[in-house]
């Protein structure tokens, strides 16, 4: 009964999205979408890792970022369309977080964390000095003429982020419930206990960088034909790192749920400021957001919501 | 002895220069009772970390059922039969006492039996310890009794052969012993073997077909449980002398 819900909310969401289209004609709205969308994925594709096995990414900018400039190389190069951009984007990302698995998930705790945050920053020097997608200058996209049926390129970038975001949050539910998500459980819990009860740790914990890997480089691969201008600061901007880190954490990481409602919660808001106050603002709010989250609800939103709950009905 | 599901032999295991276990040798039979005593630091827990895999031994070698596991990964020897409850309980917190037995019943166990299936299996588990009306409950809101039954149980959930289990009664009741003595006299019958560190002497003596001894590393007396209570060195270890 819960799965047809959860089925049902996803028909009405394309379909608003898809009515959404068709009605407005503000192309603001559809990139103020688009930014809370893909804030939305980058949230999920952390939580898998950080919220659903207990490690902590810091380097989030760098799958990010690495998404974003396999689409700029791979269109510079042979102008491959958008789907099979958003594949290879996927693709390298889930190798990039297979690798790193591989070589960090022996550390533990802060340890691991600096070392995604290194990752980062050694992709960063990699583009910065990589020429053919623009280096430190940045590189130029055209939009491409064709657009399918939609008004204009930016509707048609959202429902394709809309579909997108839906596939990763789907994705997260389906695991979250599952046998392996109760594993990646037992993992954060405790990694020794689990080892004892017959899970494969370092497997699990494989699986869950790679696919995290390949959530955000999905998300980043659209990315450069959104802004048309990408250089590596704004790719690789802290900003995506903060973010995809607090929402979650606002949201409540232990339920697939969690990172939603954060992304959606904090992205509008944030969208909201930077329309009626200023743009600079954005980034106090989520800190103040967190701390106050933090200190008051460690479960986040829907921690909150399950302790009111289990009061109601003891 | 081929009826041994253990079988160790030259167990040495190091910390810098700290010898923590020199050159232990040691079996357990089928569905045998193995006592397993030693003053505090004379290397128990250790040894049972080397046997489950939590801890690698610098030398020696350590068998299951005939096949050599010193190499092995701890999920993997669960998974051919080697359970272990730590001393500390260690419950998957964030999880419900149900899941908790839900883990090892669809990763050790490898029923990938349909969802229902393990849901039943673990509400049987959970009766043999008389914990089914807290299976949605939170397992971090357990009492410490509850606790270390359900890390017993947890660990039965992975259908061991050998079951090893350190000091699971500590902190509890007279009563509250029997109870867990009853839940491990009754997987001889299962044919499960069970090597048990615990300083309540009462239910070692009570428990074990065989008592082994460390002291500072090393094995001193291996045998009868009466026999090994009265032996010298045993006694100088414990009392000085």
């Amino acid at each position: 009964m819960k799965i047809s819900r959860f089925w049902v909310c996803v028909a009405v969401m394309v379909a608003a999205g898809l009515l959404f289209t068709g009605v407005s004609k503000n192309e603001y709205y559809f990139n103020a979408a688009y930014v809370i969308l893909q804030a939305t994925m980058m949230a999920v594709a952390w939580n898998i890792l950080g919220g659903f096995t207990g490690y902590v990414n810091f380097g989030t900018a760098g799958f990010f970022a690495v998404g974003a400039y396999t689409s700029i190389a791979l269109d510079k190069a042979w102008g491959l369309p958008l789907p099979l951009l958003i594949l290879a984007g996927g693709a390298v990302c889930a190798l990039i977080g297979l690798g790193l698995g591989y070589l960090t998930l022996r550390l533990k705790g802060v340890y691991f964390a600096i070392a995604t945050l290194a990752m980062a920053i050694v992709f960063e020097t990699l583009i910065n000095n990589w020429s053919f997608v623009g280096g430190a200058k940045g590189a130029y996209i055209l939009t491409p003429e064709k657009h399918l049926w939609f008004a204009s390129y930016i509707e048609m970038l959202f429902m394709v982020m809309l579909l997108l975001t839906i596939a990763c949050v789907a994705i997260s539910r389906k695991l979250n419930a599952s046998r392996l998500g109760r594993g990646l459980a037992a993992i954060r819990d405790d990694e020794v206990a689990a080892e004892c009860a017959g899970v494969p740790t370092l497997r699990l914990k494989l699986v869950s960088t790679t696919l995290m890997g390949a959530m955000m480089g999905v998300a980043g691969a659209p990315y450069p034909f959104f802004v048309t201008y990408v250089d590596p600061q704004s790719a690789f901007n802290l900003f995506v790192a903060v973010n995809a880190i607090a929402m979650p954490m606002i949201g409540g990481t232990a339920h697939w749920l969690g990172p939603v409602i954060g992304a959606l919660l904090v992205g509008t808001m944030q969208e909201i400021i930077t329309v009626t106050v200023s743009s600079e603002l954005n980034v106090l709010i989520v800190g103040v957001m967190l701390v106050v989250f933090i200190t008051l609800a460690p479960q986040g939103i829907v921690g909150l919501f399950q302790k009111y709950r289990s009061r109601r009905t003891p | 002895m081929s009826g041994a599901v253990l079988q160790v032999a030259g167990l040495t295991k190091r910390f810098g220069g700290f010898v923590a276990l020199q050159d232990v040798a040691l079996h357990v039979n089928a569905g045998e009772r193995l006592g397993l005593i030693g003053p505090n630091g004379s290397g128990k827990t250790t040894l049972i970390n080397c046997i489950s895999g939590a801890l690698l031994n610098d030398a020696g070698t350590i068998a299951f059922e005939g096949r050599d596991i010193t190499r092995l990964p701890p999920h993997q020897r669960t998974r051919l039969g080697v359970a272990r409850t730590f001393q500390i309980p260690k419950p998957f917190r964030s999880m419900s006492v149900l899941d908790n037995l839900r883990v090892p019943l669809e990763y050790a166990a490898w029923s990938r039996a349909d969802h229902r299936r393990i849901t039943d299996e673990a509400m049987e588990m959970l009766n043999l310890i008389g914990l089914q009306h807290r299976a949605q409950a939170s397992s971090a809101s357990l009492t410490l009794v509850d606790m270390r039954k359900l890390e017993l149980v947890r660990a039965l959930a992975a259908k061991p052969r050998l079951l090893v289990s350190d000091e699971a009664m500590a902190g509890l009741s007279a009563s509250e012993v029997d109870d867990i003595l009853a839940l491990l006299f009754g997987l001889k019958a299962q044919g499960v073997a069970v090597v048990m560190i615990e300083h309540i002497m009462r239910a070692v003596m009570k428990f074990s077909d065989r008592l082994v001894v460390l002291v500072a590393g090393r094995k001193i007396a291996d045998g009868e449980p009466q026999a090994v209570a009265g032996n010298a060195d045993v006694i100088k270890a414990y009392l000085g002398e």
